[in-house]
């Protein structure tokens, strides 16, 4: 299914958050996620599935003021 | 300085933007002495740089104070609080809601709304707020227990725009911690926000973006020193004209 990571579209086969973020090389823990605009908790990860056209932002730590 | 319960040794708050390297980010924290530095959160890059930014910090003995810079809606910076306790494992969040893209004044409506939707979820907020009393009044409702009201608008270093504003912040909130945040141009700015009695200086491009900010990271750290002990020894009150300080009696004739 395709879905958007970053504002980028990605074509993945998994659903899982965790699994697609996997799939994606996204392999750094200094990551917060969210889905569609909603938090998503670390813990949450292997719980949560994503569907097709989902919008999914991975942050990370960034020096700021 | 006591915040939300940890006792607080510096009254300088150093941002980590800007800086020309990350061992001169590291050399002015060290410099500044500084106990709480803040950060922020962007999209994850390609090469992981967000992950080499946290490994330069992750080691100092710093409280780290995550922002919602750049958001413009209480859902947006509640969502990035989130995000944000979840990474860095804690729950101090300096919220910012911005009104303008151009000024970057705080939307105070929105601000309010967000500091209590994260305080109520447990979060110990930390608000960049204007310097007006009532807003003020309804963070602490809300269950901020800090207020860091701007002294000038974000990365203008103009300074304290209105100190007679944030005097008065002081005399109606005399035991809430303030930290001035925002527009501290040179120490000489750190200096007359502590003699004001204002508990603590939040700086960043001042540091960040001097010719040496190592060098300028201490004279900030030490203006702070100097105000805050200028403000404890009460500073003499203003006269319109002018006293001799040298005695008149027994002076000669000379005429």
């Amino acid at each position: 299914m395709k879905i958007l990571m970053n504002a980028k579209p990605f074509e993945v086969a998994h659903e899982k958050l965790d699994e697609v973020l996997r799939e994606l090389g996204v392999t750094s823990p200094s990551i917060a996620t969210a889905i569609n605009g909603t938090f998503v908790a670390r813990s949450q990860r292997n719980a949560v599935v994503l569907k097709e056209g989902d919008r999914l932002e991975v942050l990370s730590p960034m020096q700021g003021g | 300085m006591q915040i939300y319960g940890q006792d607080i040794g510096s009254a300088l708050l150093l941002g980590t933007a800007q800086y020309p390297s990350p061992a001169i980010l590291k050399a002015a924290i060290k410099a500044s002495g500084s106990e709480i530095i803040t950060v922020s959160l962007r999209r994850e890059t390609a090469d992981g740089s967000g992950a080499g930014f946290w490994d330069t910090l992750r080691d100092t003995p710093c409280h780290i104070l995550p922002n919602t810079a750049g958001c413009h809606s209480v859902q947006e910076a509640v969502t990035t609080a989130m995000m944000a306790r979840d990474l860095f494992d804690t729950n101090w969040i300096k919220l910012e809601v911005i009104g303008h893209a151009d000024t970057l004044q705080p939307d105070v409506f929105g601000l309010v709304e967000a500091a209590r939707i994260l305080s109520a979820n447990g979060f110990s907020v930390f608000p960049y707020t204007t310097d007006d009393l009532i807003v003020g009044e309804r963070l602490l409702e809300a269950g901020c227990e800090v207020l860091m009201p701007w002294g000038a608008p974000i990365g203008s270093g103009q300074g304290l725009r209105n100190p007679d504003a944030l005097r008065s912040m002081r005399a109606h909130f005399p035991d809430v911690p303030l930290i001035v945040d925002a527009g501290i141009g040179c120490p000489s700015d750190a200096t007359r926000a502590m003699e004001l009695g204002i508990d603590a200086v939040l700086t960043n491009t001042a540091v960040a973006k001097a010719g040496d900010p190592v060098s300028m990271a201490r004279a900030m750290s030490l203006a702070i020193k100097a105000g805050k002990l200028a403000h404890d020894a009460d500073p003499m009150e203003r006269r319109d004209m002018a006293v001799p300080s040298t005695p008149m009696l027994g002076m000669a004739e000379l005429i």
